[in-house]
């Protein structure tokens, strides 16, 4: 049924491979991506939370996660409880392949926190160390902002 | 990406096993989706409590010890050793529990709770969902769009992945991010002239990630042969030198291709 077609779908774009170049808002040795509108969550939920614990706009800075290729820290700015971006300050760069790895593992990341415009992927497989680092350091800044 | 007709849709992180596992449902929030999402998380902590090697009192470590399994964990500890001892022949002994001496059911045990977690999601009425367990990922439904990390590039994907309808899942294995962990049961030693990625699709992601590490045991000189032997996957391969290939494996009636798999870069 279904199945048919769409392997047959998959044998085709795999046959006529296209060259896409995802737009990821960090390259190597730039850390801090544009902060971008955030749609997750959703909008609707700012006005009628009535729960955030602060107010304004606010950046916290979350505590370095030593991870096994170097540090990792994150920084988030928050408007109430609405992460409004959230970029690394700090990531592994003892050696280049550390440096290559988590310029790519580290944006998405951030993507997925901050879902910006140009987020175009849902998440990524393959990431797992720098995510631990991202999200620990993630989790203390939001457990200082209280958010 | 919009959640379709407008829906917010549910999103939850836990922490667990030492990595990170992020679950987005992207379906109308209901108490339904939210009672499930608890018992989601409520199952991959619990697959901690019960599998981890490094808790003296879960089934493994009393199984290892020569304990008896407590009674409300005997389910899960045998259906997971069967998976084990199954995913061993299923691999021809590239996947192997029992490597190291003791029963270590780790390299299985992610995988297990990532897909039994989604389901449980799926079968709770949740349409569209999708559930990153540090990296290797089941989803149902979509559209969804996940991004294969390029071993080797810093600023690209090696692919993009992209499902409408599910369940589909990938397993990402390699040197990459941990060093090379994986040992070939033949010789004892890091697969030689090794793939910098290899990324396994398959329905389910035990199964993905099984033969992911194994895939990635046989070394590159016979994997792709290899993965063509295997029913329902497809893979995605980066070499040492950054080239990319696909492959599939034999068709199997439980296993709907992605719509698409584009190389990118």
């Amino acid at each position: 049924m279904r199945a048919h077609s769409l392997r047959r779908t998959l044998l085709t774009c795999v046959a006529t491979v296209t060259v896409t170049v995802l737009a990821l808002s960090l390259k190597p040795h730039h850390v801090a991506p544009a902060a971008a509108p955030v749609t997750q969550p959703p909008p609707s939920s700012s006005t009628g939370g009535g729960t955030s614990p602060g107010t304004g706009t606010r950046t916290v800075t979350g505590s370095t996660v030593q991870t096994r290729y170097g540090p990792v820290q994150v920084q988030v700015t928050l408007d109430g409880s609405k992460i409004t971006s959230a970029r690394a300050l700090q990531q592994p760069d003892g050696d280049s392949r550390s440096r290559e790895i988590n310029a790519s593992a580290i944006p998405v990341l951030v993507q997925e926190t901050v879902k910006a415009q140009s987020a175009q992927v849902d998440a990524v497989s393959g990431a797992t160390y720098t995510s631990e680092g991202y999200m620990t350091s993630l989790q203390s800044a939001l457990d200082q902002a209280h958010a | 990406m919009p959640e379709p007709g407008g829906s917010p849709g549910l999103r939850r992180v836990v922490r667990t096993m030492g990595t990170v596992f992020s679950c987005t449902v992207r379906d109308t929030p209901s108490p339904g989706l939210h009672r499930a999402l608890d018992e989601a998380e409520a199952l991959l902590h619990r697959a901690d409590e019960v599998f981890s090697p490094y808790r003296p009192d879960s089934a493994v470590s009393l199984e290892r010890a020569g304990a008896p399994v407590p009674k409300a964990w005997r389910a899960e500890a045998d259906e997971v050793r069967a998976l084990c001892e199954a995913a061993g022949y299923d691999t021809g002994g590239r996947f192997d529990a029992w490597y190291a001496g003791p029963y270590d059911p780790s390299g299985l045990v992610k995988g297990w709770a990532v897909e039994r977690a989604a389901r449980l999601l799926h079968e709770a009425g949740a349409a569209h969902v999708c559930l990153n367990g540090g990296g290797d990922i089941q989803l149902y439904g979509g559209p969804w769009r996940v991004g294969i990390a390029h071993p080797l590039r810093p600023d690209s994907y090696a692919a993009v992945v992209e499902s409408a309808q599910g369940p589909l899942a990938l397993a990402t294995s390699g040197p990459a991010e941990r060093g090379c962990h994986i040992i070939d049961p033949d010789t004892q030693a890091p697969p030689g002239n090794a793939l910098a990625s290899l990324t396994v699709l398959a329905s389910g992601l035990t199964r993905a990630d099984v033969l992911a590490t194994a895939a990635y045991a046989v070394g590159a000189a016979g994997v792709r042969a290899w993965l063509e032997q295997q029913p329902g996957v497809a893979a995605l391969a980066v070499e040492e030198d950054g080239r990319a290939w696909t492959a599939r494996g034999i068709a199997a009636p439980d296993f709907t291709m992605p719509r698409m798999l584009r190389r990118v870069g």
